[in-house]
């Protein structure tokens, strides 16, 4: 990967609080990470653990309230996109920023049609005219597979399938040769072919237009096919985060190792009954003052139940939140 | 082993939905979707048919029609002895609670004004005389079970992750302890270990009230694990549908091969050199589908007769169903199976 290029995009500290009626929900704590030009950074992470909630939050997607997103900076492109204006930053989303969302049938507009959808920020964006944009549009639909995609630029959302509409969606997020990409569990509905062509559609982007993408997803087998690096996170923090073979080869913090333990296989034995990561995800009532995975570690000592680990270098572009070091088979010096 | 004994709950006989399509000023009907093409499958008593298939195959508008939650465009469903292929919708109202579904849009399938614990309680409110309290306990049970917090049962939907928000469509499919259940990529949005949580569950529950699954998805190795038997569908029509460790083992229709070399591979050393079947071409529209065999336009294997001649689907070993003319000759199967492992070196050699 291109090493020592400036980062596109990098997000420090990021810290996001709903208010509800029940209180307060502290569902992101301190995210940081960074992305370089052409890479593809994979996120993965427990349901509920703040991977959507980060992503909306820097391109300022949450309403507020409930959200209140309380600090940090996310640099791209020259600007603190906490810092702009709303219209700049409407600009930069579906412009140099493409963003998919996870769930396609809310942000795909039911009254519109399909391709409408498609045309509308190319036209925005693109400065392109109605005939250039139902071309593009066309153009799009093929790319991520749609058969008979002319036809099909007059249909509404209800007409397409489940892994259809996330297409339209990638294919509205990739109309305007976005620098970044970030792509929210963009393949849920995809059978294995499709998002393989997908996945070689990303590859392709990447070294044609150097696009950069973050790829949200549960899917590990996914993760160990596209990503460069990989951030793990849980309880509304990351807790680990590692070049993907050394993620895969040599995970560090315990919830990374439990997770790749839960993977069912295509091959080899049939398990009687899958592998689950016993106990409940935090609540994230308050700001965190201890391990957020305390209560399902196998390894937890006293200090993680008053501290709440930083994330310590352990080289090589490997990083963990964690008192333990499974190296040494030992707590970790602070 | 073939489920001596059991009978089907769930007997399905060339089923078709075709959608219309309609097109310019005048909005004519100038076609139609051929969704479900003449389907034809049992799900036998306790068991977990899986259905898989490429995205737009029909697995969705399948799983939704034998519901009945279309009014299909022929064939014959049966649920229960029951024939409800032609029935009005307004009498299909008091089976409702013995099938219900599990939808693969959790958002949208979600009432945005309702709290989590209205939702889940809802067919109980319909269906049963429980009592408030007892409606809540029951509800407080079923979000344990599926791995929600019951301090959550008074938020909205939104204010759930993806995944927590289909845990709570399951909560509500299970609360009427219905005795078949479609389950449409019930686990797609889930992490991993959520996953395996609720397939657990559903296991569970299956072995506590021999509850029947139809259950769609397109993970591979999640269907390995939870079906009794495997239906692959292809543009429509079922291509292919064995036991499970039969159809893993030795999968015989290409499109079945293609898709099992395509699963992704949880280890990246591995993940970057395991070889695939890339399929060439385009999936076919389902409005225009091609002559002869539905896959001819991609098959490695393809033959002349396959261009003209629309294979049958039929049993070619016991248990085992496929459509495809590589299997004609089913009489002589030992011959059959070397001629077929040859061509599947052939097709090694090719598609390296
Ligand atoms: N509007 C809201 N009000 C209160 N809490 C919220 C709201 N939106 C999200 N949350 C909470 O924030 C946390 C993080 O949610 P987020 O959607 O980021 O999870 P996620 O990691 O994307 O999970 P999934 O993999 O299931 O999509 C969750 O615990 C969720 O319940
Ligand atoms: N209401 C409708 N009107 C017109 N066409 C429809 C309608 N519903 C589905 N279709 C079409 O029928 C085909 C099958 O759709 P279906 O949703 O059953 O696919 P699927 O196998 O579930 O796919 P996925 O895995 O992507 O969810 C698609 O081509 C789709 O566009
Ligand atoms: S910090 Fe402590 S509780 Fe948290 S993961 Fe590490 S050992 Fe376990
Ligand atoms: S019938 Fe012919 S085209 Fe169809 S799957 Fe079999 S070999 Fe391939
Ligand atoms: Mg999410
Ligand atoms: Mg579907």
């Amino acid at each position: 990967m291109p090493d020592g290029a400036l980062p596109v995009l990098d997000v420090r500290d990021l810290k996001t609080v709903f208010q509800t009626r029940g209180g307060e929900v502290h569902a992101v704590n301190d995210v940081s990470f960074s992305l370089k030009p052409g890479e593809l950074l994979g996120v993965v992470g427990e349901s509920g653990s703040g991977k959507s909630v980060t992503m909306m939050s820097l391109l300022g997607l949450l309403p507020s309230p409930p959200a209140d997103v309380r600090g940090g900076t996310v640099n791209f492109d020259g600007d603190n996109l906490l810092d702009v204006s709303p219209e700049k930053l409407r600009s930069v989303r579906g412009g140099k920023i493409g963003f998919v969302f996870q769930d396609p049938m809310t942000s795909l507009n039911p009254v519109y049609q399909v391709g409408f959808q498609i045309m509308e920020p190319l036209r925005k964006h693109m400065g392109m005219n109605k005939r250039e944009a139902a071309n593009r549009a066309q153009e799009l639909l093929e790319l991520v597979g749609i058969p008979d995609a002319k036809r099909r630029l007059d249909d509404y959302p209800h007409q397409f399938s489940g892994g259809m509409r996330q297409r339209v969606m990638i294919a509205i997020a990739l109309a305007c040769d976005p620098q970044v990409l970030i792509a929210d569990e963009p393949t849920t509905a995809l059978d294995v072919t499709i998002q393989a062509q997908i996945l070689e559609l990303m590859k392709e982007l990447r070294d044609k237009l150097g696009m950069a993408v973050i790829w949200i997803t549960h899917d590990l087998g996914v993760i160990a096919g596209i990503a460069d690096r990989v951030l793990v996170m849980y309880g509304g923090q990351v807790v680990e985060h590692a070049p993907v073979q050394d993620l895969f080869g040599d995970p560090q913090h315990p919830y990374t190792r439990a997770l790749l333990k839960t993977i069912p296989s295509i091959a080899g034995e049939r398990a009687a009954r899958l592998t689950i990561i016993e106990g409940q995800p935090p609540i994230m009532a308050g700001a965190p003052t201890s391990c957020p995975f305390r209560d399902r570690c196998d390894v937890a000592m006293d200090r993680c139940a008053v501290q709440n680990p930083p994330r310590y270098d352990l080289g090589d572009g490997h990083d963990a939140a964690c008192f333990y070091d499974a190296r040494t088979g030992g707590p970790r010096d602070a | 082993m073939l489920d001596e004994g059991k009978k089907p709950l769930v007997s399905i006989k060339d089923l078709k939905m075709h959608f219309p399509i309609f097109a310019g000023l005048l909005r004519r009907r100038v076609g139609e979707v051929k969704a479900v093409d003449g389907v034809s499958f049992d799900v036998m008593e306790g068991e977990t048919l899986g259905l898989v298939g490429e995205s737009g195959c029909g697995k969705s508008t399948c799983g939704r029609a034998v519901l009945r939650l279309y009014d299909i465009t022929s064939g014959s469903i049966e649920i229960d002895d029951r024939e409800i292929g032609a029935t009005p919708q307004t009498e299909l109202r008091d089976m409702r609670p013995t099938m219900q579904m599990v939808f693969q849009d959790p958002q949208a399938s979600l009432n945005p004004r309702m709290t989590v614990e209205d939702i889940i309680k809802e067919p109980l409110d319909e269906h049963t005389k429980l009592s408030d309290a007892e409606k809540r306990d029951k509800v407080g049970e079923l979000m344990d079970a599926v791995g929600l917090n019951r301090k959550f049962a008074k938020r909205y939907p939104h204010a759930f992750s993806g995944g927590q928000r289909q845990r709570i469509g399951i909560a509500r499919a299970l609360a009427l302890n219905p005795k078949f259940i479609v389950c449409d990529e019930p686990i797609a949005a889930l992490d991993v270990s959520i996953q395996a949580q609720v397939v657990n569950l559903l296991e569970d529950l299956q072995e506590q009230f021999g509850l029947t699954y139809l259950f769609i998805s397109h993970d591979l190795s999640m269907v390995r694990h939870i079906a009794t038997r495997v239906a692959v569908m292809y543009l429509g029509k079922i291509v292919e549908l064995a036991p499970r460790e039969a159809l893993y083992a030795e999968p015989l229709h290409p499109y079945t091969k293609a898709l099992l070399s395509a699963v992704p591979e949880p280890d990246p050393s591995l993940a970057r050199t395991t070889e695939r079947i890339i399929l060439q071409g385009d999936v076919p529209s389902p409005s225009n589908p091609p002559q002869g065999c539905n896959f001819c336009t991609r098959c490695p294997s393809v033959m002349d007769i396959c261009k003209r001649v629309e294979p049958e689907y039929r049993e070619v070993q016991p248990g085992r169903f496929t459509a495809c003319h590589l299997y004609n000759d089913t009489n002589d199967t030992a011959g059959q199976t070397a001629g077929h492992e040859a061509q599947e070196l052939t097709n090694k050699e090719n598609s390296t």
